[in-house]
């Protein structure tokens, strides 16, 4: 049976109904009359690619925007909802991608935060606070200890308190925008225990994500989204990831990526007993070695945190090493400058785009000079060419499809797929022999992803050695010649794509050695 | 919010014009008698304010020696801004260039003019350039903050100049000055008219403007200076020497700061005084926010300051105090520097829904 369009007297039983949405932006119109319909009481994803208009949707349901068109029945009921306030009144709660805590106060502060139980003379009072929020999360199952500090809790359970404080100010309808970007799987798979125990509660959730498998794994409905139109609705059972891609992309998607068989290269470098300190001045990498050879990707997996930054940091040069060596083309690299590294051909894809890999202000021209600024083509004799600045960067923005096709623009201005295509642009520009890739598609959607992909598939047959760090298992595995598995600063292991399962990768993740977990496995 | 270029240019003339219709405002009510007089006392004020400031050779003589170290201090500080630094230290660098420039410069008199005057420039320089490099040293090695370590170099600066004058380098008489400099190190005159003499400091200004123009949008130089200034981190990932730009940023700064000083002491008055810099170094960050960071933009805001600064002399003579030139001054400064004011007033500043 496919999805069913309701009539206007059937809108009672629908918690949200949002008819012929119209949103306006200078330059966009990000939502053209676009219509949604969620059930009370189910799961229902919202997909689509970046751009495709399904965070400015959510956002009109939690009155951060108002609709130049269109109407949003609750429950039924016409209701013009003009920020969040009115939202959470209307008994909408969202938690939003980046989480909204305050990282020095405990659990319980921040779920009451803007909402506390007061004494008298308008006093906090702390006791009832932390009476309430034991009750909520007992009620929903949704365990946290109240009285830790934000900064010490795992991301997981940050999103855990998030759900929460939606929870403690009444939501019924949730809006979880991207919950699984940040998350292990592990922590995805409680994540969706918690949504189920939600719905069985009756809560209804309303569940962004561009992760097909997590669509097809925890939703009833699915409503797709393709440049801010409803391409798409269809109920989960009767549907695969195949068909909501091809949906969202509108066009045949490859989901897997043709991965040549290729004998590597020598080796290009080698990391031996690396130590490096955190900004806290913590161990973050511990005695790390491994090397790199031509023509290989070795990827590393690990839930963010720990430590694959702060090596590839170290790498670059970017950051101080505590012990041991680095060398790479056939030179000690160890206390060299991130200039001479570079020099010597090891380009990088920094994790942080906005700290490290752009610098917003400058304009997608002089983005792509970065780090070739001072020598030819873009520069002589201490001049910089911006004859051969432009042209240059005008050739790269086509090639890896920029947009706009503008170089005089700042970076800042572009969205956040176009910056990392630039940034890749510049970085596979650079001819490097070696390069690092730290979440090279982070945020960007398929299309995007897949070209990144091809782009990094491509540099391996040219010979260029890849060290891969990505959040995303599914690109770990189908990019990587080989796999480390990284917790607290240490390897857990090194295994190859093909010859591991997922469930293994996550335990390895959560800290178990690649000994114990397939000991424990044989057990 | 993106600042589009021309509101570059359009924010600091429109609060020029709020700033004198602000100070109309004042004068009609301080003003006597009928409505009509009033008016004509307004107008009068300001008609007698631009005689004195451009309505003759020797005013306009004026307003130039006004503005070259308004130039000169106010592209040290926004030099500074653009990379990122905030130095608060122009007056302290100014003085101590002088100061430096001014006991070469007494000492210089075997020396050809040729060379003397290159040669004291150079070192006039080198002191504020050094003067400042020592906070863009600390803030790279250390991360004391630069606005703590220039604050700090002025009082240092303004004590070790005022021991000098009134001590070892003092020529003795009234107010604490230094003994004449060298014939050859005075700069030459570019005009003069009747006791009014005007070297050509201010072409070295323009000059200075030009090349930190050049410097700045123009040389790699420029490119990591300005990618310091916007993102240190981004800026290190791209292989910039993050420490080196700071300090250079910062002796590059001082330099500017401390040729202002020079050429007080060689263009203007022949000497070294204590209170030679009188606040000149401080009415650069002035300059710099009006000027929006720019050289040339700098220079127009030199040329302003310095326009109403000779031009209130003679409004005084109109019966209008000095004062009123300040309060125009402190307003412009005032809506530049809260520029968000004026793009409202003007709704320029409607919030735009951000789309991804």
């Amino acid at each position: 049976m496919p999805f069913q369009i309701p009539s206007e007297n059937e809108y009672n039983s629908y918690a949200v109904v949002m008819k012929g949405i119209v949103k306006q932006f200078p330059k966009v119109l990000a939502n053209d009359h676009v219509d949604l319909f969620v059930k009370r009481g189910e799961i229902h994803a919202v997909v689509g690619e970046n751009g495709a208009g399904k965070s400015t949707l959510m956002n009109q349901l939690y009155g951060l925007y108002t609709p130049n068109e269109g109407q949003i029945l609750i429950n039924g009921k016409e209701l013009s909802i003009d920020n969040p306030k009115d939202a959470i009144q209307a008994g909408i709660g969202m938690v939003h991608q980046h989480f909204m805590l305050v990282g020095p106060l405990t659990v319980a502060e921040n779920i009451v935060l803007g909402d506390e139980p007061t004494k008298r003379f308008n006093i906090f009072d702390l006791r009832k606070a932390r009476k309430e929020v034991k009750k909520i999360s007992e009620d929903y199952g949704l365990k946290v200890d109240v009285d830790t500090n934000i900064e010490d809790l795992p991301v997981g359970t940050q999103q855990r308190v998030e759900i929460l404080k939606t929870l403690y100010r009444g939501a019924e309808i949730l809006i979880l925008d991207e919950p699984t970007a940040v998350l292990t799987p592990q922590e995805t798979e409680e994540l969706f225990v918690v949504l189920r125990n939600l719905q069985n509660d009756g809560k209804t959730i309303i569940f962004i994500t561009h992760k097909l498998n997590e669509v097809v794994e925890v939703s009833n409905n699915v409503t797709v989204m393709r440049g801010g139109k409803v391409t798409g609705r269809i109920p989960t059972v009767e549907t695969n990831q195949r068909e909501i891609a091809n949906m969202m992309v509108g066009r045949e998607v490859l989901l897997r990526l043709e991965k040549e068989k290729k004998q590597r290269g020598k080796k290009i470098l080698e990391v031996k007993e690396l130590d490096v300190n955190d900004n806290r001045h913590l161990p973050a990498v511990r005695g790390i070695s491994f090397d790199l050879h031509e023509g290989e990707i070795v990827g590393i997996a690990g839930v963010a945190g720990n430590g694959q930054s702060e090596l590839v940091e170290a790498i670059t040069g970017l950051r101080k090493k505590e012990a041991g060596q680095v060398h790479f083309m056939e030179e000690d690299i160890t206390n060299s400058s991130p200039k001479v590294i570079r020099e010597l051909g090891m380009s990088h894809i920094a994790a942080d785009r906005f700290k490290h890999a752009m610098i917003k202000e400058f304009s997608v021209a002089y983005n792509i000079a970065l780090g070739r600024h001072y020598k030819e083509p873009f520069a002589s004799g201490g001049f910089l060419n911006h004859k051969n600045i432009n042209r240059i960067s005008k050739g790269l923005i086509e090639k890896f499809d920029v947009r706009p096709r503008e170089i005089g623009i700042n970076a800042g201005n572009l969205s956040g797929g176009n910056q990392q295509k630039m940034v890749v642009a510049r970085e596979v520009d650079y001819q490097p022999r070696c390069m690092m890739v730290a979440q090279p598609t982070r945020g960007l959607d398929i299309g995007a992803i897949e070209f990144i992909h091809t782009t990094l598939l491509e540099l391996r047959r040219e010979n260029v050695g890849m060290l891969l760090i990505s959040m995303e298992l599914e690109e770990i595995l189908s990019l990587s010649d080989r796999i480390f598995v990284m917790y607290e600063g240490k390897f857990m292991g090194e295994v190859k794509p093909g010859e591991v399962s997922l469930e293994e990768l996550g335990l390895m993740m959560a800290g178990q050695t690649l000994e114990e977990v397939r000991s424990d496995v044989n057990e | 919010m993106n600042k589009k270029k021309w509101m570059r240019v359009a924010i600091p003339i429109i609060s020029i014009i709020i700033a004198l219709l602000i100070a109309s405002i004042i004068i009609l009510w301080i003003g006597e008698g009928s409505i009509g007089e009033r008016f004509s006392f307004l107008g009068n004020a300001y008609s007698e304010m631009i005689k004195g400031a451009f309505g003759s050779k020797t005013a306009i003589m004026n307003t130039i020696i006004k503005m070259t170290p308004l130039i000169l201090t106010g592209l040290a500080v926004g030099f500074g801004f653009r990379a990122g630094v905030f130095n608060i230290g122009a007056e302290g660098q100014m003085s101590m260039g002088a100061l430096v420039a001014s006991i070469f410069a007494v000492n210089a008199s075997s020396l050809p003019a040729f060379i003397a005057i290159p040669l004291t420039m150079l070192v006039g320089m080198l002191a504020g350039g050094i003067w400042a490099g020592i906070a863009g040293f600390l803030k790279a090695k250390t991360g004391a903050h630069e606005v703590i370590t220039t604050i700090m170099l002025n009082w240092i600066a303004y004590n070790i100049t005022n021991w000098a004058v009134t001590g070892p380098f003092n020529s003795g008489g009234g107010t604490p000055k230094s003994p004449e400099i060298a014939t050859s190190t005075m700069l030459p005159n570019l005009m003069s008219s009747q006791a009014t003499f005007m070297s050509f400091g201010i072409l070295i200004a323009i000059t200075a403007a030009v090349v930190i123009y050049i410097i700045l949008y123009k040389t790699s130089m420029g490119y990591e200076i300005k990618s310091v200034g916007f993102n240190p981190y981004a800026s290190e990932y791209g292989g910039i020497n993050v420490s080196k730009n700071i300090i250079l940023t910062m002796a590059i700064s001082g330099a500017l700061a401390g040729l202002a000083g020079t050429l007080e002491s060689t263009g203007l008055y022949y000497r070294f005084y204590g209170t030679l810099s009188s606040g000149k170094g401080f009415d650069g960050i002035s300059i710099a926010l009006i000027g929006q960071n720019n050289p040339f933009g700098i220079i127009a805001a030199s040329l302003l300051i310095g326009g109403l600064r000779t031009g209130s002399n003679q409004m005084q003579f109109a019966g209008v105090p000095k004062h009123i030139v300040m309060i125009i001054q402190s307003i412009i400064i005032f809506l530049v520097a809260a520029e968000r004011i004026v793009m409202t007033l003007m709704g320029w500043n409607k919030k735009k829904g951000g789309s991804k």
